[in-house]
């Protein structure tokens, strides 16, 4: 088990590429919302960097899963928090790792269930290789290979770090 | 029929998880914590502008009622519908039964229109255990009350209300009041409450509406209001079923109701901030006065919104569960 990577700069150059990337679309209200368990502590951090006074959404995205049938349903879902209306809202979605991209299609399903938004923004830690789905994050703080045996995991929430173990 | 003690073996899928719903026998506390963890999630979608979600797009979902219900029957119909499922409602009690048709050709015939799930309700104490060892291992059952017998996701809906606004069962005291006898709410929630480990459960009634072996069940008997209620956070009133009382077990209504109706004044022997639940119909002045139904302590409407949240729940668990049997069997 190894601790590879330094959140905290990934979460500084994150910051910096995402304001830049607001200003040029001319989003100046964002609302941020995190995908359970790792994208929420990230949006927390992230919404305090960009300084914004509402606060940010929790998305558990169980219920939207393509896999249902398969693996069953989470135990622990929670329910999804999002304290404001997304309706024409540009909102920054924030998840830890992306791969397949089949969460971030089930987020955004949950999404539109709650209205149009104006935009997504999508935000990733890690952009992994293995996607099966055509959806790519607009910031990553890295892009990384994993070998076949390898997994990357994202533990907190008090102090971030990025640990990549064997299967 | 007969009527089934331990059915784990039929109801859970060899990884332990929810394949049917018969009954809380045999079901552990982590389960049905489970139930209510899911229901609890289920809630907020209930309150949303979209209240769907797509965890059973493409299933059908059959309501197959040998027993006329509306409240029940609706409240399935709407968790399915939540759960994107095609949902088709049968009263069996007046079609294919009556023109002769035997219940195997009925449920063969539903279970080549491809249906995923029955709810049944029945007068029969066991039939959906019967209509589960007889079907496809394609479709999951889920029992929406059979006879006496149980009426299991009622008491789930039943433990959810009181976990909202108790917190826990840890230490609570619950009071079930009224006809016992022909009451599969009561078995249930009885199982219930004690898997959940409440401290004690009690049953209040007139001994011509208490089943012999009540106490077995894990309840103590109370004969009097005053000595039932004393001190208990929650009181769960039952509705009188007159349509199942077979010769003179009570001797009037008025009688009954001032004996064991729930009235503003008896209320003040349980604690301060008890909880009132009834599974409805409410016979008003009959179990409980109008002003203790519609009063502050009452949770009766909070049970009819939590109903559809854990009937959701229940879905889509065994359907999940069926699933993954399914694929295990065929890996075989």
């Amino acid at each position: 088990m190894t601790a590879l990577l330094d959140v905290e700069s990934l979460l500084v150059n994150i910051c910096a590429d995402l304001s830049e990337h607001l200003a040029l679309n001319h989003i100046d209200s964002p609302c941020v919302i995190g995908i359970r368990t790792g994208g929420v502590w990230l949006a927390d951090h992230i919404h305090k960097k960009l300084g914004l006074s509402e606060p940010f959404g929790e998305l558990d995205i169980s219920f939207y899963r393509d896999d249902f049938t398969r693996i069953g349903l989470n135990p622990t879902v929670k329910p999804s928090s999002l304290p404001f209306e997304t309706e024409g809202r540009d909102i920054v979605l924030i998840d830890d790792v992306v791969m397949s991209g089949r969460t971030i299609r089930a987020a955004m399903n949950e999404l539109f269930d709650y209205g149009r938004p104006a935009s997504i923004t999508l935000v990733s830690l890690i952009d992994l290789n293995g996607r099966e789905l055509p959806i790519q994050p607009d910031i990553v703080g890295q892009k990384m290979t994993l070998n076949d045996n390898q997994q990357i995991k994202l533990k907190g929430p008090e102090k971030l770090e990025l640990e990549v173990t064997e299967k | 029929m007969t009527q089934s003690k331990e059915p784990d073996h039929l109801q859970l899928n060899s990884q332990g998880r929810l394949r049917h719903f018969l009954t809380l026998d045999g079901l552990d506390r982590a389960t049905l914590t489970e139930i209510l963890d899911t229901a609890d999630s289920f809630i907020e979608v209930g309150k949303r502008s979209i209240k769907n979600v797509p965890l059973l797009r493409g299933k059908t979902v059959v309501n197959l009622f040998f027993e006329a219900s509306t409240r029940t029957r609706s409240t399935f119909e709407l968790a399915a519908k939540r759960l994107s499922a095609d949902v088709l409602n049968l009263n069996i009690s007046t079609s294919a039964t009556s023109k002769g048709e035997s219940l195997s050709d009925t449920l063969q015939n539903l279970e080549a229109m491809a249906s995923d799930m029955f709810v049944v309700r029945h007068s029969q104490s066991g039939a959906p255990h019967f209509i589960a060892e007889s079907v496809t291992p394609n479709v999951s059952i889920i029992n929406a009350g059979d006879g006496r017998h149980a009426h299991p996701t009622q008491a789930m809906l039943d433990m959810l209300t009181i976990r909202q606004h108790k917190g826990s069962f840890e230490g609570l005291k619950v009071a079930i009041v009224g006809d016992i006898l022909h009451s599969r709410v009561a078995r249930s929630q009885i199982r219930a409450l004690n898997t959940l480990g409440v401290s004690e459960v009690r049953v209040i009634a007139p001994n011509t509406l208490l089943p012999v072996d009540i106490e077995s069940l894990g309840a103590t008997v109370y004969s009097t209001m005053k000595q039932g209620l004393d001190g208990v956070d929650v009181v769960i009133m039952l509705r009188l079923q007159k349509e199942r009382m077979e010769g003179a077990l009570l001797p009037s209504e008025h009688e009954f109701y001032e004996l064991y109706g729930l009235t503003t004044e008896k209320l003040k022997y349980a604690k301060p901030d008890a909880i009132v639940m009834h599974p409805g119909p409410i016979n008003r002045g009959v179990e409980i006065e109008s002003a203790v139904a519609d009063g502050p302590q009452s949770v009766i409407l909070n049970q009819v919104t939590n109903g559809i949240a854990v009937r959701m729940a229940v879905m889509s668990m065994a359907m999940s569960g069926q699933t993954a049997a399914i694929s295990a069997a065929a890996s075989e």
